[in-house]
């Protein structure tokens, strides 16, 4: 390859990954840090692990986690379902009566600033509760309600996305054979999106674990996720264990990612191995 | 006639049941409730759970009186904080839009034109912080920009400065953290765009006697722009309503929409008002997301 403002661009990544990635290692660093201080480095006690202890002892954090996490996998699960469904008719249905709208209603919540949609949501919770007394209070199933309905707008864009690079050739030649359209989907299509679907609920759940805006707004009294709380927390100031939050939450992150795009090419390797 | 016959004649589809589940979801948890939106914004504040009155009510016997309340609007308009929060969001959202341009458009271009090796890991590299949560990475940049932070022991050790810059809780601070949480969201669709362009061309058109840099703004450009658009549009319209970056770093005078809401609806529960703020916010930002939609189906139209 030849192409001779190189250096110009090399420079540039050089840059654009410095500004991307210092802000995360130095949250790693000082994670290690004994001082309370947090971006002063105590030399003479670091690294140390003390902040990882406290954390781990934190039952207002790990409250939160726990919240977090049950809303987070039930939202997850709920999303990749809807989102496929919506995906598949985008991609496969060239036309049906309310095609435009469901394109409109998948594509908005993706941009939709977040205070406008959690604003709206609750207005809705409460004028629901007081329409049908459901639901009855607010807590993890609004807020659950709320992360499915802009989490499944990401699933449906991969979903659609992975179907529109996959020509319906298999799944014709399955129908002319004579398989009902049912089990066209769960022996052809479903494979082939499978990649797409687990992109989307990791997606799906990262979305969900990291929201604030939604949740406050859609939250009950006793029902502080993990951003809810980190929030306040930070608010009112640097934390060292914030720092270690943040460490363990980029390992995780970190190791799924790659795990899961490692598994990714292996597969694409064996497609292009068995055609 | 079978199952399959009957189900069709009530316009009951195979098609239609696929959809019909997502698409009530949406109707029900995402449009239903601007109405909602509306209707609240036109109702008085009240002393009272929830905090509005009702829109209609029955006075006497048979008669049902609706009762708009235009203050709220009339408010905003009046009031000269909610004009400036407006124009100061979309000034910073633009001006945020434009740095990551500046800065993601040779990132997307220089990954685009990797090896393929190298170019999966850079891309790896672009996702990854878009996978981290939000929140802890504004956060990062609170422990870099203050006082006794990082970037001040940093400059001070080196003698480049004597006292510490204020950076923290600062318009450059709202902006660095703006551009940081949402380069991302820039790089990938210029990236997907890049990805399918056909490199010849900068070759013929430099075997042609074009310089690199003309061939750049003849060939390169032109040819991204749906890319460029989709990812400015990821940027700009969330940046406009963005409530989380202000709010940590940007100090008590970044006056922004999202947390005008969100001060109208938290702090002083004037549920009324914040739904108005809502609805202009809305009526701002619709022709830009019916701008994106439209960019997007040109692209993947182009795809196919």
């Amino acid at each position: 390859m030849n192409y001779k403002s190189s250096y110009f661009i090399l420079t540039c990544l050089g840059f654009g990954f410095a500004f991307l990635y210092i802000p995360i290692l130095s949250m790693v660093v000082f994670s290690f840090n004994a001082s309370k201080l947090v971006t002063v480095w105590d030399a003479a006690h670091s690294p140390t692990l003390k902040w990882y202890y406290s954390l781990l002892n934190n039952e207002e954090i790990l409250d939160a986690a726990w919240i977090s996490l049950k809303v987070a996998v039930i939202n997850a699960s709920g999303s990749v379902i809807l989102g496929t469904l919506a995906g598949f008719g985008l991609a496969r249905f060239s036309q049906f009566r309310g095609r435009f709208t469901l394109n409109a209603m998948t594509t908005a919540p993706l941009v939709m600033p977040e205070v406008i949609t959690g604003l709206s949501l609750l207005l809705l919770f409460v004028a629901l509760e007081q329409l049908i007394g459901w639901p009855a209070g607010r807590g993890i199933t609004t807020m659950t309600i709320g992360h499915m309905t802009f989490s499944m707008a990401y699933v449906t864009v991969i979903v659609n996305s992975r179907l529109a690079t996959f020509d319906t050739a298999l799944e014709e030649a399955a129908m002319d054979l004579g398989a009902r359209p049912l089990k066209v989907f769960f022996v052809i299509t479903l494979p082939i999106i499978f990649p797409a679907i687990l992109s989307g609920w990791l997606l799906a759940f990262t979305l969900s674990w990291d929201d604030l805006v939604i949740s406050s707004f859609t939250s009950g009294p006793g029902s502080s996720t993990l951003p809810m709380v980190v929030f306040s927390k930070v608010r009112l100031g640097v934390s060292p264990e914030i720092n270690v939050l943040a460490t363990i939450t980029i390992t995780v992150v970190t190791l799924m990612i790659v795990g899961v795009s490692l598994w990714m090419s292996r597969m694409a390797k064996l497609d292009k191995a068995a055609v | 006639m079978n199952t399959a016959g009957y189900m069709r004649r009530f316009g009951v589809t195979g098609r239609g049941l696929v959809v019909v589940l997502p698409y009530l979801w949406l109707l029900l948890f995402f449009v239903v409730p601007f109405v909602i939106v509306l209707k609240i914004s036109f109702s008085d504040i009240d002393l009272a759970i929830p905090p509005y009155k009702p829109l209609l009510e029955w006075v006497g016997k048979n008669s049902l009186a609706i009762k708009l309340d235009f203050n709220n609007y009339a408010f905003l308009f009046t009031d000269r904080l909610y004009i400036n929060a407006f124009l100061n969001s979309i000034k910073v959202a633009f001006i945020s839009t434009v740095l990551c341009i500046l800065i993601g458009y040779p990132m997307a271009y220089g990954i685009a034109r990797a090896k393929p090796a190298t170019r999966n890991l850079l891309l790896l590299l672009v996702i990854l912080p878009f996978w981290t949560s939000l929140l802890l990475r504004v956060y990062a940049w609170i422990g870099l920009l203050k006082a006794n932070g990082v970037i001040n022991n940093v400059l001070i050790w080196l003698g480049v400065i004597q006292d510490p810059l204020t950076m923290l809780y600062t318009p450059f601070a709202m902006y660095i953290g703006i551009v940081y949480s949402y380069l991302p969201f820039f790089i990938l669709p210029l990236y997907a765009n890049l990805e399918k362009m056909d490199w010849q061309l900068l070759e013929a058109a430099e075997d042609l006697g074009c310089k690199p840099w003309q061939a750049f703004y003849k060939i390169t450009l032109p040819l991204s722009r749906n890319g460029m658009l989709a990812g400015s549009m990821l940027v700009f319209i969330p940046a406009v309503g963005e409530f989380v970056i202000p709010a940590l770093l940007g100090g008590p005078n970044a006056l922004m929409i999202g947390r005008v809401l969100w001060d109208e609806f938290f702090s002083n529960r004037a549920w009324p008002v914040a739904s108005a703020v809502a609805i202009l916010l809305l009526i701002l930002l619709v022709p830009f997301m019916m701008w994106y939609q439209s960019v997007q189906a040109r692209e993947s139209a182009g795809a196919r």
